[in-house]
């Protein structure tokens, strides 16, 4: 299968997009070439601000463009976009709730060797606390190009998580992407297995691992973390037992999110994968993967511990 | 006092290894930064190797000098220096940006011996060290804090958050080093988000200024001396740099900032060092 990274995807939605859509500003902090708006400012310099290594300056600024009917996409990596900058985010763009996408990169711990001051393992949390936000985490290529185009029909704040390192493609050209709606990519009935972003595909991997025991596996794709969609995940909630999979902290991302909704409407036993309420660390993506238990052995295991209770 | 000419030729080698360090750690990574690493060899062994008192056996003594790497990328002429001082094996080096090292991408202080602060999040070193500067006065201990940051990272308002601050408490035990090598990621600094002019911006704040040539030790030295005997305000030394300073190909080319070189130009980098 081929692998790309979503921030390339990302990059080229955004060029062009941008020969669609004028209204298309783009800001970025230092790191064009890495987020790839490189793309873009090529073909639109004179709609393309490089505000320097200054990211909360870009996100107020991003607001202020916003303001003049500007649509602007402001992209850095997702710690700084989302920590760096949170305040900006919080009181400049959502709460006037203005039409600024945050298009985030090297989010979560396939950053790699950069280690854990790069490594976003809450911007989900952060993101999805703040009212007037629309949290988009896409799971490859197909799903990012679609998502950059939905973000720009959504009037308001919208977070895109992307990231560094290449992942498989899953989807093809005929694939939906509704905001808001997760999408059911394989039945089951003993277990279902909700995630996001690059853990969809170890998700779709646990669930043949799951197979070969006899287990029959439900598996969701949840690219939108907000709105969640509650109605699939009560669907899936119906198999009894279900395990979350992001690549974050299982504080404060899917699997809160999920659990929130359960919690309220229909509680089932539930386990969370993801990081443990530790920093990372570097090393190479495949190696964290592995260390920090997000793989799809790790999501079949905690599968098979829920049904065995 | 001017340094001997053995003292000279000491740090010379010394830096020399250093820079050698650099290039085979990241080669041996296969990531890393090299560019704005060999930019600061020089600075950092005239501090380590001249100036400031540390006990790699001891690297926690309450008296020592501090250096806290704001621009924490550069973290590989950390480690070097920090090997060559005796901080930790020099084996631990190949080490660097490896699952479970206590190498790594960003410098750590909890994971390796001899490094004063965390960074790695640009534009937050100096307020770091301001806090050490003022809990040294506090204290009434003389030592001296030091702190580097890159020219690009100027570019974050925090530095200038800090700046006002140390000026504002009269940090006179507090020495920044600018690493002016003119480059940042997307370009030269004055394309990207110009910081210019840096001097006249750290006057304006209430710092004493000094100019020097970076890769120039007695020039380097002869400021570190001068922003000692600077009373009542914080010293900037503005050192002029060369990115990639050392390794021909990588010198002034703004795209060794983030990339390891393959074997076969870690070879021929060696070659010239
Ligand atoms: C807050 C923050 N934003 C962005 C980055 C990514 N980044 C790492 S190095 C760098 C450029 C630094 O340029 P400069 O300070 O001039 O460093 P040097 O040339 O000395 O390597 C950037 C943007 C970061 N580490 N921290
Ligand atoms: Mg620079």
């Amino acid at each position: 299968m081929p692998k790309t990274a979503t921030r390339d995807a990302y990059g080229k939605a955004l060029a062009e997009l941008g020969e669609e859509i004028k209204d298309i500003v783009v800001l970025d902090a230092d790191l064009s070439k890495s987020t790839k708006t490189s793309v873009f400012a090529k073909k639109f310099p004179e709609r393309f601000f490089n505000m320097g290594i200054a990211e909360q300056n870009l996100m107020a600024t991003a607001a202020g463009l916003a303001t003049c009917g500007k649509i602007p996409f402001a992209s850095t990596f997702a710690v700084f976009a989302t920590g760096r900058a949170f305040d900006q985010v919080r009181n400049s763009i959502c709460y006037p709730k203005l039409n600024v996408k945050i298009a985030a990169t090297h989010a979560g711990i396939t950053v790699g060797e950069d280690g854990a001051t790069h490594q976003s393992i809450e911007d989900l949390a952060l993101m999805r606390a703040l009212p007037n936000m629309t949290v988009i985490c896409p799971a490859d290529e197909v799903e990012t190009r679609k998502a950059v185009r939905a973000a720009v029909e959504i009037k308001g704040p919208v977070y895109l998580r992307l990231g560094r390192h290449p992942v498989e493609t899953i989807f093809d050209e005929s694939y939906e992407f509704v905001p808001g709606k997760g999408v059911i990519l394989r039945e089951g009935k003993d277990v279902a297995l909700i995630a996001t972003g690059v853990m969809v595909a170890e998700a779709l991997r646990a669930a043949e691992l799951l197979a070969k025991d006899g287990i029959e596996a439900m598996v969701v794709n949840i690219h939108t973390i907000k709105p969640i969609d509650e109605e699939i995940i009560l669907k899936a909630a119906e198999c009894g037992a279900i395990v979350t999979a992001e690549e974050h902290s299982i504080i404060g991302g899917l699997g809160s999110a999920v659990a929130e909704v359960l919690v309220e409407k229909k509680p089932v036993p539930m386990k969370r994968i993801g990081v443990r309420d530790v920093f990372g660390q570097s090393g190479k993506p495949e190696e964290l993967m592995k260390e920090y238990g997000l793989t799809a052995d790790d999501i079949a295991g905690a599968a098979k511990s829920l049904l065995k209770r | 006092m001017p340094l001997s000419k053995e003292k000279l030729e000491e740090l010379t080698m010394t830096a020399r290894k250093v820079r050698r360090h650099i290039i085979e750690m990241t080669a041996e990574a296969g990531s890393g930064h090299p560019g704005g690493s060999l930019s600061a060899a020089d600075i950092l062994v005239a501090l380590y190797f001249h100036e400031m008192k540390v006990d790699p056996k001891n690297p926690h003594w309450p008296e020592r000098d501090r250096f806290v790497l704001s621009k924490g990328h550069a973290a590989p002429v950390l480690y070097a220096v920090l090997a060559e001082k005796g901080f930790f094996p020099k084996e631990e080096l190949k080490t660097l940006r490896k699952i479970n090292s206590i190498l790594q991408g960003h410098p750590d202080m909890k994971k390796t011996p001899g490094v004063d602060m965390t960074t790695g999040s640009l534009g937050q070193g100096l307020s770091a060290a301001n806090g050490m500067a003022l809990a040294g006065k506090l204290d009434g201990k003389d030592y001296r804090v030091y702190v580097l940051l890159g020219d690009g990272e100027l570019e974050e308002g925090q530095v200038w958050e800090a700046a006002m601050a140390a000026a504002h408490y009269k940090l006179d035990n507090l020495t920044a080093f600018v690493d002016y090598n003119g480059l940042q990621i997307d370009g030269p600094i004055v394309e990207v988000m110009s910081p210019e002019v840096i001097q006249e911006k750290f006057r304006a704040f209430g710092w004493h200024v000094i100019d020097v040539n970076g890769h120039d030790f007695e020039d380097i030295v002869r400021a570190i001396e001068e922003a000692k005997e600077t009373k009542g305000k914080p010293t900037v030394i503005v050192a002029r740099t060369v990115k990639g300073k050392g390794v021909p190909f990588m010198e002034n080319q703004v795209d060794w900032h983030g990339k390891a070189p393959s074997r076969e130009q870690a070879e021929e980098a060696l070659k010239g060092l």
